[in-house]
């Protein structure tokens, strides 16, 4: 009785949400009339603005996953070692994205880095990409650190540093090759999550007019009948392979300590 | 003895340049933003400090905007919550295999961050107008989803579509709580007499209150914030503050600039209440799940 009222829930449930899934692909492949096809796919993957905005997006997402590491590593590294009193600090302003809507973070930019200010970022196609990055970098900040931090907390950061420098290496050395392959696992699924969240980001992207794969989903949402779903089949699919990416590289390192 | 000061003196702010990057970079671009927009709300064009912008938020577009939005993320939080709570229950006490336990996890993890303009389009293939389960109930069951008014560019609309993130939230949250639900509790409380429906009543869901409270206000800052799947799903039909403040930074809809850093101002304000309730209510039940 209650196992089958606990299966009757969880089935609803999930009808839930492979109803929107299941609707989204059945529409992508439905653009030849009364046959299924994937000419939806044929036709977004020949547009070039497809490629520009998808080809734009994905390279916004590396640099900003390398931008972010750059930032987060060394800083969390840092406050286990010589600052642990600040960690919740430090931890409660990696997670102030969470609380600021992304909207309000992009106004403020706007209206902080317009060429009449004295760091005129938007004046420039390059700055207004750079603005872009840092956007993106403080949007994932609350998921990168917070995965980099639970991965420090794995291992013993202040023996690791002293064997380290008691043989001679310099704070570079430290980072680059004995606590990075110690929190890589961290580090990538805190990138896969950032990968994610820039393929599938519209307000910023919009708001600063730049050509990313967000607001082309958008425009193609505004004007066409099948290929915005086919479209979103590929987002899903991305987001799908991230989190499968994550599950997979955890684990991978999970075997890996088992062997040992 | 007398040469111990000085290494203590240059070290102390080398330890705090190794936080300079970090600091520097949160002060520009996540700080310094966030201020100008809270500072721009009590200020006139000029300049000079004033509350006319806050005042101005108070005319019935305005305020008819923030009302929509806080019932469709009240609503869509209450309903995350419900649903969120019910699946991660039955996954956790139903008795059901360990095994669906992890699939189930991994794909909220998915779908709680499939958000966004492609979650819009899922949305109305499913429930627009020529969408699969509009056509499937209208060919099969005869039930015309529009005779009883439902439209997915509406309130309900947005609100089921919110779900979708909003659930597997609810149940990423609220598992752990429910594993920390100790058997020793619920064995106590049958020896003393109590049925199923007095533990949970009496027992159970104090315990879990105010985890579930804490994760509501987490959802409603999150419904609240979202811009990309409201103005996707909706344009501009449906006026929610987020889709007017989009507006406003694109073209000055309001013909006044300072009036949509105080609509921002008032996002900020909601959100930031909405998850000071979450970081108190989530310290008050971690004294119990350890």
């Amino acid at each position: 009785m209650k196992r089958a009222a606990a299966w009757a829930i969880l089935l609803l449930g999930m009808a839930y949400f492979i109803l929107p899934l299941l609707g989204m692909v059945e529409f992508s492949l439905s653009m030849k009339r009364g046959i299924y096809s994937l000419e939806a796919y044929r036709v977004v993957l020949a547009d070039p603005r497809f490629r520009e905005t998808f080809s734009f997006s994905v390279g916004m997402a590396l640099l900003t996953i390398a931008v972010g590491m750059a930032i987060v590593v060394p800083t969390a590294f840092w406050v286990r070692l010589k600052m642990p009193g600040l960690r919740p600090y430090v931890e409660f302003v990696t997670l102030l994205p969470l609380v600021i809507p992304a909207i309000v973070i992009v106004f403020g930019y706007i209206r902080l880095y317009n060429t009449s200010s004295v760091l005129p970022l938007t004046g420039t196609i390059f700055g207004t990409n750079l603005l872009l990055v840092f956007g993106y970098v403080t949007l994932s900040l609350p998921y990168m650190y917070r995965a980099v931090d639970t991965g420090l907390r794995t291992i013993d950061v202040a023996t690791l540093t002293e064997a380290a420098q008691s043989l001679g290496a310099g704070w570079g050395t430290i980072l680059a090759r004995v606590i990075l392959p110690n929190v890589l696992v961290s580090v990538l699924s805190g990138a896969f999550v950032t990968f994610a969240i820039v393929m599938g980001e519209f307000t910023m992207a919009a708001l600063l007019n730049r050509p990313a794969f967000g607001p082309y989903l958008q425009l193609m949402g505004a004007n066409r009948a099948y290929e915005p779903f086919a479209l979103a089949t590929i987002a899903f699919v991305i987001t799908w392979a991230c989190m499968g990416l994550i599950q997979l590289v955890t684990r991978f390192s999970k075997h890996d300590k088992a062997a040992r | 003895m007398s040469d111990t000061p000085p290494p203590a003196r240059r070290r102390l702010p080398l330890t705090w340049l190794g936080l300079a990057p970090f600091a520097l970079f949160v002060a520009l671009f996540l700080i310094a933003p966030t201020m100008k927009i809270v500072l721009g709300a009590f200020q006139r064009a000029d300049g000079s400090f004033t509350f006319e912008n806050i005042a101005g938020l108070f005319t019935d577009s305005i305020l008819s905007s923030y009302w929509i939005s806080i019932k469709i993320s009240v609503a869509s939080a209450a309903l995350g919550c419900l649903v969120g709570f019910l699946m991660a229950a039955a996954m956790v006490l139903g008795g059901l295999p360990r095994s669906i336990r992890s699939p189930l996890l991994t794909f909220s993890g998915v779908a709680s961050n499939f958000a966004g303009v492609p979650l819009a389009f899922a949305f109305l293939a499913t429930l627009g107008p020529l969408g699969l389960v509009t056509v499937a109930l209208k060919t099969h069951l005869g039930i015309n989803l529009r005779v009883y008014g439902f439209n997915i560019l509406s309130f309900w609309g947005l609100t089921i579509t919110y779900l979708f993130f909003q659930i597997p939230l609810m149940i990423l949250i609220i598992t752990p709580a429910l594993d920390g639900l100790k058997r020793e509790w619920r064995e106590a409380a049958s020896c003393l007499g109590a049925s199923g429906a007095q533990y949970w009543r009496m027992v159970a869901l104090p315990i879990l209150f105010p985890s579930i409270l804490g994760t509501f206000a987490l959802l409603f800052a999150n419904a609240f914030g979202a811009v990309a799947t409201a103005i996707a799903l909706t344009g501009s039909s449906l006026n929610i503050v987020p889709i007017m403040l989009f507006a406003q930074i694109r073209g000055d809809v309001l013909g006044n600039p300072h009036l949509g850093y105080a609509m921002a101002f008032g996002m900020i304000l909601i959100t930031g209440v909405a998850n000071v309730l979450y970081i108190v209510l989530r310290m008050r039940s971690e004294r119990w799940l350890k």
